[in-house]
């Protein structure tokens, strides 16, 4: 299958103080269009940091990391910003959500970086929150939300402006079982029935188990890839 | 949705922090705006002073006074259009406390060269009838209840004895800087009181008021009555009316340039909290701004709602501050009397008062701004706001 995510000897170390700490050593990897893949591994892993990188908000000291084609290593911080806003969709484990903004705001937020008109931004964020089964919720507050409904408006967020590939870190790690269930069948769904990419860290057997694809790392090494 | 919203969102996240700041902005604010509207008042005479006045005055020193005699001279020189003169009278109106300026004129050449006080041609003539009359600005009408016809009995200080003044006219200013707080009388009547007690003291001017044709010719002008009385007892020293108004300005200099300083001071504890508010809020912040980087928002959309957000509150606080600036103004002037002839709130002490706002606003965000834009994002990701 075409590799959406090529990652070829891919070096990542982070200084703290004098100390060079290593993070991720020589790591080769492909993400095929349409796969579901879980990156699991202990903290300190590099799972984390793999993801990072991958998703464009992170820069590796060697190696290739090609998206769709392109070389993201080489682009500049602007050019990165534009990419991820145009390629990426992220869910974060504490939702990341603005506070002041309803969730309809919230998911209308990246998509002002579009050059969509506002009725055409509206309507896609009503599809896109129906999507998640959020219609009623549209104009409350995170604050007046669940764990649950909150991620939901985390993912609508994440789908709304279409992108290449979601990244989720930890999507259900915040939540309880019921809510994490529901998260990991939308995620399912988005990738069964609208063939979104996903890459996901997790800590979480249960949810890795719903991946089509598991990826292990340890001490920043590959340890193993296999399918689910 | 918009930036706008977002902004003001923002600057409502914290109420009581926001509130607190507004409040101190608003202090701010409105302490410069007094401020500088007292500095302004100083300045008002110069301010108001006719570029074709000059002023002639004893060479040595304003307590010494210049003979009669002078006037017909100066009136000789080319270039002089008219001539008054009036004497520093100094009395008290019942108490010490009760100041204002009193001025022993030359009736009605005095009054034709201060086209500024308007006076009703019936009361002019009434005035000028009466030997014991005197004309009084609103200001001092209105803070003394002085009404026509009433009688006003001044202790002399410099000219002793009881003296009495009937109100024959009430002057208004032609412009809202024109000071409506003196006292004129008939300097005849100060004259022939003199001849008879203290004939030594009569004849004598305390300044000649000079009208010319061409402000251009001030200098010239000037040297030129001078020259007159060049080595005789009385030396002249000629000016022009600003310049002669300024000259009591410099002594209260020091004064003056504490006030200014203590008006720039309050501008500077302000944007230094306003700074601390900023950034505290930035820094609570730093996760979202990380967010909204990771989803592809740039440093100039990061800066627009900080900027925005401090602007907005700046803004807020300033504009109170200049709304409250009027009643408040309009207080302190009811306070002082007659200390200060005018107490206007200018153009100039509003612009600088909503520029000092701005750029208070604008300083405070700098710092957050570039730390906010800087941070790293997965930094700023695992930051706890």
């Amino acid at each position: 299958m075409e590799a959406l995510v090529d990652i070829q000897h891919l070096v990542k170390s982070y200084r703290r103080g004098d100390q060079i700490v290593p993070v991720l050593t020589d790591i080769t990897l492909h993400i095929a269009v349409g796969d579901f893949t879980a990156l699991m591994g202990p903290s300190g892993s590099g799972k984390s940091t793999l993801l990072n990188l991958i998703a464009g908000i992170d820069k590796p000291d060697q190696g290739i990391l090609r998206v769709a084609g392109l070389d993201i290593t080489q682009l500049s911080e602007a050019e990165l910003a534009d990419w991820r806003a145009a390629n990426v969709g992220f869910i974060f484990q504490f939702y990341n959500l603005m506070p002041v903004l309803t969730a309809f705001e919230n998911v209308e937020l990246p998509l002002l970086l579009t050059s969509l008109s506002r009725k055409e931004r509206r309507e896609r964020a009503e599809m896109t929150l129906a999507l998640v089964n959020l219609t009623d919720r549209m104009d409350h507050y995170p604050s007046e939300l669940s764990g649950g409904q909150q991620q939901r408006v985390a993912i609508a967020r994440a789908i709304v402006t279409d992108p290449t590939i979601i990244v989720a870190d930890e999507p259900t790690g915040d939540l309880d079982r019921k809510s994490a269930t529901e998260v990991l069948d939308l995620l399912n769904q988005l990738n069964q029935e609208l063939g979104k990419t996903i890459v996901m860290v997790t800590h979480d057997g249960h949810a890795a188990a719903r991946a089509k694809s598991i990826v292990h790392l340890e001490k920043g090494e590959l340890v193993s890839a296999a399918a689910a | 949705m918009h930036t706008l919203k977002l902004i003001i969102k923002n600057a409502l996240r914290h109420k009581l922090r926001t509130t607190l700041t507004v409040l101190g902005l608003v202090v701010a604010t409105l302490s410069f705006g007094l401020l500088q509207t007292v500095v302004d008042a100083w300045y008002a005479g110069a301010e108001a002073a006719s570029n074709t006045r000059l002023i002639t005055r004893n060479a040595i020193s304003l307590v010494f006074t210049l003979p009669l005699s002078y006037e017909s001279k100066i009136r000789g020189v080319e270039g002089v259009n008219g001539v008054a003169y009036a004497n520093w009278f100094g009395g008290i109106y019942q108490e010490p406390k009760n100041f204002f300026p009193q001025f022993a004129i030359s009736g009605g050449s005095y009054l034709d060269l201060y086209p500024e006080f308007v006076l009703s041609d019936e009361q002019r003539t009434a005035f000028l009838r009466d030997r014991k009359g005197c004309v009084v600005g609103r200001k001092l009408a209105t803070q003394y209840g002085f009404k026509l016809g009433d009688v006003i009995p001044i202790k002399g200080t410099i000219f002793p004895g009881q003296w009495e003044f009937v109100v024959r006219g009430i002057y208004d200013g032609k412009q809202a800087t024109t000071d409506t707080s003196q006292f004129f009388f008939h300097w005849d009547y100060l004259n022939e009181t003199l001849l008879k007690t203290v004939a030594r003291r009569a004849n004598q001017i305390g300044v000649y008021i000079v009208q010319i044709d061409n402000p251009d010719n001030a200098a010239a002008i000037s040297r030129a009555i001078d020259a007159q009385f060049k080595n005789s007892l009385a030396e002249t020293l000629t000016e022009t009316e600003k310049a002669f108004q300024l000259g009591f300005v410099s002594m209260s200099e020091a004064i003056i340039v504490a006030i200014r300083v203590v008006s720039f001071v309050v501008i500077l504890i302000i944007m230094a909290v306003m700074a601390n508010t900023m950034a505290m809020s930035a820094r609570e912040r730093l996760s979202e701004y990380a967010t909204l980087k990771a989803l592809g928002f740039g440093p100039g959309f990061l800066a627009t709602l900080i900027f925005g957000e401090s602007v907005l509150i700046a803004a807020v606080g300033a504009g109170i501050g200049i709304a409250l600036l009027f009643p408040v103004a309009k207080g302190f002037s009811a306070q002082l009397g007659t200390f200060f002839p005018t107490f206007e709130i200018s153009s100039k002490t509003l612009a600088l008062q909503a520029g000092a706002a701005l750029v208070v606003g604008i300083i405070a965000a700098i710092a957050p701004t570039v730390r906010s834009t800087r941070v790293n994002i997965v930094d700023g990701l695992r930051s706890i706001g």
